[in-house]
């Protein structure tokens, strides 16, 4: 009777994962692998062979975008990580216990509102006669209005801004746990700042790191409205090439393909990454 | 007490409004941003009390994409593009034929008609009837680029980083016709079109330097223009005609190769419930009174006779002040689009997109 109990509710708490999992994450993605695999061959016609991948690959366009979007993506982790790192640390190690909670309010906010809106308060600020270069040229810094807006730097800028506040809060939450006296030993042991932040610090903080540059990365790599809005003339992005695919071309096969290429390509990166740097997901992502 | 009248209030209200969707039909438009003003709807509801009008705003890439999705469920009366239908509905059979008795056809311009008819007669049926046709060109600002007049300009070094364009098929054309081809003629033989469309590829490729930006939708691309950090781009028309409202210099410019002339239609996609209130909507926007509240919004002439005389003041001195006789005469109407061209001009768009020019 009470194994029977504790069954059912074991059944009853698994299930809402169990289904997520199967209807929403599962299942669309094998109808995707269906789907990548048609090739069409006339209106309504289709064949089962791996064309789609095939194309990605002769089609030089294509990797390019896949390459730069992914190394895009390690730039903006990383720069993620640098801004984050040290808010992340005084939020979590040096403010008070009462502005804590403020600070991480704060870090919080922008995320109230949408992506786009965001995005276009970025194009309002940097445009040529936006915020900014306006400014610029009435305090006589700059002679001519200066176009800040489309270009790569701009949309790391922007994808920084998107992304930081995910780094932020896994960094948060384990910096939270660790002990000050582990870095008062550090200090007494007669170790510098930097040796402490290298011996102790950052390795404490390693599930933190991982998850979040996890997290951050994956966001970046698929994400669309950022580089769509503030990117230049020749600022391509993996998933814009996916959305072409679907709606502009109705070739939905290979739009599947490169889904699935993004999907596969990340998985490689994290997991090159989690190589390089001696982490495995379950000492790291599952602790943080 | 005072709980127990709350409830049964509540139930009450439950009561009616599950009586009220008993009743309703709804009407589920799929249409573009501004072609189902608020105040036309409400108008439309009405007169028929007992339909309710549901909007979705789209574009032609997206209707088909959403009605393919469903295989043409979903949505009750959809608006593409004459060109987008004889393909999608070989491709993916997502409309159903109209039954053109229950439309009133005599108030329609008979060359608009006999057109889009001609372009979506699939054995025998037809699956669409005109709605508001417009134009693609250029646009552009007369104090200072005062000789702007065709697609080439836009690539002249004289207005370096002062121009821009939509990366989409309406530019390769009208570069195809600016370069002396006839796309539309080589749409019969895809290898010639292929020809045409390297040698617009590359052509657009050597212009990517002269351009500032891609603009993206009519947002961006109207805070550019008025903004004064473009002088010239290419555009619809409607977006030209609504910056004339506020800035007098800027005019819509037909190209001197002749501007790309689309006409939005009406079509039932395949699944629709509410036919018959999609032919009530059909008929309602045609009335003469209702044509100038939808062009208003819209900024795109009607499909019906005298539609010009029944666009809005300013509208229509926009549409005087940017076309003569002869440019309509030149007008280039978007042809049908066979299988596997969209496949040609996603490649060379991307072509464009990814080279480095600037």
């Amino acid at each position: 009777m009470q194994s029977d109990i504790k069954r059912l509710s074991l059944i009853l708490l698994f299930a809402p994962f169990a289904l997520w999992i199967a209807l929403l994450i599962i299942l669309p993605h094998m109808g995707m692998v269906v789907l990548s695999l048609r090739e069409k061959v006339a209106p309504r016609v289709y064949e089962f062979g791996f064309g789609n991948y095939i194309d990605f690959i002769n089609e030089p366009i294509y990797w390019n975008t896949l390459l730069r979007t992914g190394s895009m993506s390690i730039l903006v982790t990383f720069l993620a990580l640098l801004i984050g790192f040290p808010i992340a640390y005084y939020i979590a190690k040096i403010a008070g216990k009462r502005s804590r909670g403020a600070l991480f309010l704060l870090c919080l906010i922008p995320l109230w509102v949408s992506d786009l809106i965001r995005a276009f308060g970025w194009i309002l600020l940097l445009r040529e006669t936006g915020v900014i270069s306006s400014f610029l040229t009435d305090i006589g810094l700059i002679k001519q209005p200066i176009e800040f807006l489309y270009n790569d730097i701009t949309v790391i800028i922007g994808l920084v801004y998107t992304v930081i506040l995910f780094m932020i809060v896994p960094l948060v939450s384990t910096l939270d746990g660790m002990d000050n006296a582990m870095i008062e030993a550090g200090y007494n042991l007669g170790g510098n700042g930097f040796t402490v932040l290298r011996r102790i610090i950052v390795p404490y903080a390693m599930p933190g790191i991982v998850s979040g540059c996890i997290v951050v990365f994956m966001m970046t790599a698929g994400s669309y409205l950022t580089p769509i809005l503030l990117g230049g003339k020749n600022s391509s992005w993996f998933t814009e090439q996916i959305y072409d695919q679907f709606i502009t071309r109705f070739n939905w096969e290979s739009g599947a393909a490169f889904g699935f290429l993004l999907l596969a390509f990340t998985s490689v990166v994290v997991w090159i990454g989690l190589r390089l740097t001696g982490q495995t997901l379950a000492n790291t992502v599952a602790k943080s | 007490m005072k709980h127990k009248t709350k409830i049964t209030g509540l139930m009450a209200a439950l009561l009616l409004s599950t009586a009220s969707i008993a009743h309703a039909e709804t009407l589920r438009l799929l249409t573009w941003g501004s072609y189902a003003p608020e105040e036309l709807v409400q108008k439309f509801e009405e007169r028929y009390p007992d339909i309710d009008v549901e909007v979705t705003f789209s574009n032609n890439e997206e209707m088909i994409a959403k009605l393919r999705a469903t295989g043409g469920a979903g949505f009750d009366l959809a608006q593409p593009s004459h060109d987008r239908i004889h393909a999608a509905q070989m491709e993916y059979d997502i409309y159903k034929p109209l039954d053109l008795s229950k439309i009133d056809t005599s108030v329609m311009e008979t060359s608009h008609l006999e057109g889009v008819k001609a372009n979506t007669t699939i054995d025998g049926e037809v699956y669409a009837v005109p709605h508001q046709w417009g134009t693609s060109g250029l646009m552009a600002n007369k104090s200072v680029a005062p000789d702007f007049k065709g697609w080439g300009d836009l690539c002249d070094p004289k207005y370096e980083g002062k121009t821009s364009m939509r990366l989409k098929r309406t530019i390769l054309l009208g570069t195809a016709f600016s370069m002396g081809h006839d796309p539309f003629a080589a749409y019969s033989d895809l290898d010639k079109y292929q020809q045409i469309l390297d040698e617009v590829a590359e052509k657009l490729i050597d212009c990517k330097s002269n351009i500032k930006a891609y603009w993206k939708g009519g947002d961006d691309l109207s805070a550019m223009m008025l903004s004064g950090e473009i002088v010239a781009s290419e555009t619809w028309d409607s977006t030209a005609y609504k910056l004339y409202g506020q800035n007098k210099d800027i005019v819509f410019v037909p190209p001197e190769t002749g501007a790309l002339a689309w006409i939005d239609t009406f079509a039932l996609p395949r699944k629709g419930k509410a036919d018959d209130a999609a032919y009530k909507w059909i008929n309602f926007v045609l009335e003469p009174e209702n044509v100038t509240i939808m062009s208003g919004s819209t900024g795109a002439i009607a499909a019906v006779k005298g539609g010009l005389e029944l666009l809005p003041e300013d509208k229509r001195n926009a549409v005087t002040a940017a076309f003569t006789d002869a440019d309509i005469a030149n007008l280039k109407f978007f042809a049908n689009i066979p299988a596997g061209v969209e496949d040609m001009e996603g490649k060379t768009l991307e072509k464009i997109k990814a080279a480095t020019g600037g």
